[in-house]
């Protein structure tokens, strides 16, 4: 791959090869089921929402999906590369920002981003180039050099999107990104996101448990308790619940599936 | 991926380990500090009591402070291999461990990178403690200071690769106390450090045979022979040996499939 010029990293995809697949996929700790048969899909170009509570196995499919750990059952599939069979090929697709911050606070913003850029394997000039683009676009290339103790909450999180775009992934996954974040900074970066997915056709898996960071165009996949109980556009999701809104959709879903 | 991919990753690692030792002064302190401690100190204190008789590598009667500075070479490298382990728990819990775990490069690679980065600190902390030694008088051979590079990998490796192994067994942070109790401390009072091995063998035959499977006893007699410019073959082989049943064990430990991490869900977050 050739992290350096995102557009080129990837050979033509034919269509309809979708960003994310999972597949009847089911995980679970000991005997405590966290994940059953879910299955959903995120084509280029969409923001998907992985709508649930806390406990719903977000962070559990986020782990599968970035391979820290394997599905058991079920198929995790990458622009079409099984994350278990082609683990390099999957993972060199997929930009991640964890729901902690995963960035040294004793280290610069570029630090940060070099080191990032160098477990990908990319030159420096290659990571000079992208740092400068990614931290351009989120206001931040004045603060490059300040360690990353100094950035506020919403900063930090901003170079983490950074950090997960240096090497031109196409599919981003995010997991409750916006958590501890006040509301301007939460929406500029819901506003980021979005544009990089309008903008530039980049498939976006965004799990939160915020129901009012889903956009009309959307699509929600809504997790409870391991299970997938509805997947597609809002509006069809809210229809299929018989709900009016979003929010009643999935309180009745969620509710209904009985706790 | 290609070779060059491999290196830049490989240089990345390393980069970073290196400007995080440099942000933390005390550590690199404190790392100097510890065997000088016992230099000064403990050794000053003992040469009277205990008296070293000539053997291999040593061609007269040595100070007791010359006989164990190998060991503290040996503790210094213990100690920071401990201290990866504890770093690495402390990546996974605050979850830094995961940007490494989830990039392209097969995951043996990168834990043996982040390995690598950790023996280059220790060797560091180990020639700053021998600057500071050569004015106690504790004389090595010139040459000695070069013979002993190789060892200090191997034995940085093998050291390092204890603390993955047990990084990847541990769950939280505050088992680490435990880590000091039962593996820094056996480790280092039940292996040739302090006294030679013949002389445990005249107190106690069961802890001789201890101290002879200890493989930091084998770690220090490789250094002791290599600051002399001389190669102990069968410790050599032991401490190369301990290194890939421990590092093919970590990296076990860390695999997508099958260790701990599998099995127990983390890391946590």
């Amino acid at each position: 791959m050739t992290p350096a010029a995102p557009a080129q990293v990837t050979e033509p995809v034919a269509d309809g090869v979708a960003a994310l697949e999972v597949e009847g996929v089911s995980h679970s700790f000991g005997a405590k089921r966290a994940l059953e048969n879910v299955a959903f899909t995120v084509h280029p170009g969409e923001f998907a929402v992985l709508l649930g509570l806390n406990g719903a196995g977000k962070t559990t499919l986020f782990s599968l999906v970035t391979r820290l750990y394997h599905n058991r059952s079920g198929a995790i599939r990458i622009f079409g590369s099984d994350v278990r069979k082609k683990p390099s090929r999957a993972l060199a697709q997929i930009g991640v920002v964890f729901q902690q911050p995963t960035i040294d606070l004793d280290l610069s913003v570029s630090q940060n981003l070099r080191y990032h850029a160098a477990l990908h394997g990319m030159s420096r000039r290659a990571a000079e180039e992208r740092q400068e683009v990614e931290l351009g676009r989120l206001d931040m290339a004045e603060r490059a050099d300040d360690k990353v103790r100094r950035l506020s909450g919403g900063q930090r999180r901003r170079v983490e999107i950074a950090r997960a775009l240096m090497h031109g992934p196409r599919l981003l996954l995010l997991d409750e990104p916006t958590v501890g974040l006040d509301i301007r900074a939460r929406q500029a970066i819901l506003d980021h996101v979005r544009r990089l997915c309008r903008e530039e056709g980049m498939a976006v898996l965004w799990a939160t448990h915020l129901i009012d960071e889903v956009d009309g165009h959307d699509r929600v996949v809504v997790l409870h308790e391991g299970h997938v109980l509805a997947f597609g556009g809002v509006a069809d999701v809210t229809r299929g619940a018989g709900a009016a809104t979003i929010i009643e959709a999935f309180t009745t879903l969620t509710g209904k599936d009985g706790t | 991926m290609t070779a060059v991919h491999y290196l830049r990753c490989l240089r990345g690692i390393v980069v970073r380990e290196a400007l995080r030792f440099l942000h933390q002064r005390g550590r690199f302190i404190a790392a100097l500090v510890r065997p000088l401690v016992w230099l000064f100190i403990f050794a000053a204190g003992f040469r009277t009591v205990l008296g070293v008789s000539i053997i291999p590598p040593y061609e007269t009667y040595v100070p007791y402070e010359v006989y164990i500075t190998p060991g503290l070479i040996g503790m210094i490298q213990l100690f920071n291999g401990m201290q990866s382990s504890l770093s690495m728990v402390y990546d996974r819990e605050m979850g830094s461990m995961k940007t490494l775990l989830v990039s392209p490069l097969p995951r043996w690679y990168l834990l043996t990178c982040k390995l690598l980065a950790g023996v280059a600190v220790s060797i560091l902390q180990v020639y700053a403690f021998l600057i500071v030694a050569a004015f106690w008088e504790i004389d090595v051979p010139v040459l000695g200071y070069v013979s002993l590079l190789p060892a200090l990998v191997l034995s940085g490796l093998m050291l390092g690769a204890l603390g993955m192994l047990l990084s990847s067994a541990i769950k939280q942070l505050e088992n680490f106390a435990g880590v000091m109790n039962f593996v820094i401390f056996p480790m280092f009072f039940a292996s040739s450090t302090l006294y030679p091995l013949w002389k445990i063998k005249e107190s106690s035959l069961l802890l001789y045979n201890i101290c002879a499977f200890n493989p930091f006893t084998h770690a220090v007699e490789m250094i002791r022979f290599a600051l002399y410019g001389q190669v102990n073959t069968f410790s050599s082989l032991y401490v190369l040996a301990s290194l890939a049943l421990f590092l093919g064990l970590a990296i076990y430990g860390y695999d997508p499939g099958r260790g701990l991490i599998a099995r127990r869900g983390a890391p946590a977050g």
